[in-house]
């Protein structure tokens, strides 16, 4: 009944290879581990929704379950980080040219709090999945709940920050509108841009786990150049730089789903400030990233993260 | 190896399944900044020599698993027992060779998806979504987690971060987390050795219970004696090698010869062979 394998090969009694293919063709076995189609891939990851929502929301209670002012951080924390921007370029730098000074600290907190989260969702995502090899490794569940999860769990956080946002714009004498309500459509693409982000670095980051040093200087290149402490048209107006350049700086997706968002929250931030087309420019990117991020995922779901 | 007849289901089959782990980063002993610079460089170069090295944990494996079954898997440390689990369980990729499945095989075991922050409370309810179980089955089940685990007979420990839980109180919640789902082919990795000896017989008895439900089950256990309660098939695994298939009696008493008498001196002097495994996360 049983014997000693000293080599290789299969048992002599075991069926031989193809036999074993065509045993499991004929029970209806499916190849474990196989990528599934993207349309069932989608369907397993709606499946999956309360998964990737409780995630998200356990990442953000563990954040701060160890300090002593507890969830208060998440409001404190883009709180000091615009107070230290305000200090370095509102005051040191006089970064304001061009924007009225009623007008400058919101511009920049607006900036700041809409960056931040671009930026955290890319960064989440390089670690998605190399930094939960873990997860990976023992439970089975579409890689992209990974990624989109710890995006949603960023745009947790920004919706904190727009409780200090609101409190900041209405100190600086902008005041409930109907403008407002523009705020929704414009940050829900841009969750959609980032959650494409997220995903192609996702994947990128679960190859070569070193983007995740070298991501926040590229963030920070891309920070600087997307006019979230000055305005794009104000810096570059009495300056000699050819006009294609302005071009490229105003139709980078950060600087306009910022735009967008001061648009619809400041007074003195009027359409004047706005690049055209920027609804279709912040729409564009947003369906680009989306597509492109999610394709791009799931090519390598059965790779992901399992070498 | 039994004769299939047409009663009999397969539920998992091996077809010559090779797995192979590479490692980065273990380049020449000296610097391995300039190792790593030279892997850059020198692009095309064979794989040993930019530094990544090759385990091959899983050698051309074959083996069919049929419905009702329970079979062991066992091997001294560093065969290639785990390894050929996750495979099983579609997690880790085959480099040859093919494993068919009916449905999801599913490992037991969440301690990945839990959260040392996290309430015991939240860790049941995240724990459970990560295995795939609705909203509602984990409602409905969370009372039978939460007194299996035993985590509340000192008092009200569910509602406290999961950190401040001593080890054993942790494996017992985890134990009990992983075995609240109901599995086609269920693949165990040594959770029967997480508590004290009161829970170990409580999972024991779980463990028979999941598998009258389930499938197929597999084992992965040091314990000969929890191998001959629950199995009665085993796998021996040798260095990623297929040793021996067969019924558990005669494949124990082979792999207890191996190593070298009873299963008491077995466990007094288990013979370690660290072969590395990256990363591998029980």
């Amino acid at each position: 009944m049983s014997q000693v394998l000293h080599t290789p090969p299969p048992a002599p009694t075991a069926p031989g290879e193809d036999d074993l293919a065509a045993l499991a063709a004929r029970h209806g076995l499916t190849v474990s581990g196989a990528r599934p189609s993207l349309t069932e891939y989608v369907r397993q990851l709606w499946g999956r929704r309360h998964f990737i929502l409780a995630f998200s929301q356990a990442k953000l209670t563990a954040q701060y379950s160890q300090a002593k002012l507890g969830q208060l951080w998440q409001v404190a924390t883009p709180l000091l980080n615009a107070a230290v921007y305000f200090f370095i370029f509102g005051l040191l730098l006089g970064a304001r040219r061009g924007i009225p000074h009623d007008v400058y600290v919101p511009f920049l907190v607006t900036g700041v709090f809409v960056f931040t989260f671009t930026q955290s969702s890319v960064l989440a995502g390089v670690r998605a999945i190399s930094g939960n090899l873990g997860l990976v490794r023992a439970l089975h569940f579409p890689r992209a709940s990974l990624p989109v999860s710890f995006a949603l769990q960023q745009r947790q956080q920004l919706l904190f920050s727009m409780l200090v946002l609101v409190v900041v714009v209405m100190a600086f004498g902008s005041f409930p509108a109907l403008s407002w309500l523009l705020v929704v459509p414009a940050l829900l693409l841009q969750v959609v841009f980032n959650t494409g982000l997220a995903l192609i670095f996702a994947r990128m980051g679960a190859k070569t786990p070193d983007l995740a040093q070298l991501m926040p200087f590229v963030l920070r290149t891309w920070m600087y150049a997307s006019g979230v402490m000055f305005s794009i048209p104000a810096m570059l107006a009495d300056k000699d730089v050819p006009p294609w350049l302005a071009d490229v700086l105003q139709w980078n997706p950060a600087a306009g789903y910022m735009d967008l968002v001061r648009f619809a929250m400041i007074d003195g931030y009027g359409s004047s400030y706005l690049p055209p087309h920027v609804w279709a420019g912040a729409l564009g990117w947003a369906l680009l990233a989306g597509a492109a991020g999610f394709g791009y995922f799931w090519k390598a779901e059965e790779r992901d993260g399992r070498g | 190896m039994a004769e299939h007849t047409d009663e009999k289901i397969p539920t998992v089959i091996a077809d010559g399944v090779d797995i192979v782990y590479r490692v980065n980063g273990t380049g020449a002993g000296r610097g391995s900044a300039t190792a790593a610079l030279n892997r850059m460089l020198r692009r095309k170069q064979t794989e040993k020599a930019s530094g990544v090295r090759r385990v091959h944990a899983v050698r051309n494996v074959s083996f069919v698993a049929y419905r009702g079954e329970a079979i062991g898997l066992i091997g001294t440390n560093g065969s290639g027992k785990s390894t050929l689990l996750k495979a099983v369980a579609g997690l880790l990729p085959v480099e040859n060779g093919r494993i068919y499945t009916d449905g999801q095989p599913s490992l037991l075991g969440v301690n990945a998806a839990l959260m040392r922050d996290l309430t015991g409370e939240r860790n049941v309810h995240l724990g459970g979504l990560a295995m795939g179980m609705s909203r509602e089955e984990i409602k409905s089940r969370y009372q039978e987690i939460v007194d299996f685990s035993g985590i509340n007979d000192k008092g009200d420990f569910i509602t406290l971060p999961m950190r401040t839980y001593s080890s054993g109180m942790a494996a017992r919640l985890r134990f009990s987390i992983a075995a609240a789902k109901d599995h086609d082919v269920l693949l165990v990795d040594e959770a029967l050795a997480t508590g004290d000896r009161s829970f170990q017989k409580r999972s024991e008895a779980r463990i028979r219970e999941l598998r009258k439900r389930a499938g197929t089950v597999f084992l992965v256990s040091h314990n000969n004696k929890s191998i001959r309660d629950t199995c009665d098939r085993v796998l021996w695994l040798e260095r990623g090698e297929l040793r021996m298939d067969g019924p558990t009696e005669e494949v124990l008493q082979e792999y207890e010869k191996f190593t070298g008498g009873t299963d008491k001196a077995a466990k007094a002097a288990k013979p370690a062979k660290p072969a590395p495994k990256p990363k591998a996360h029980a």
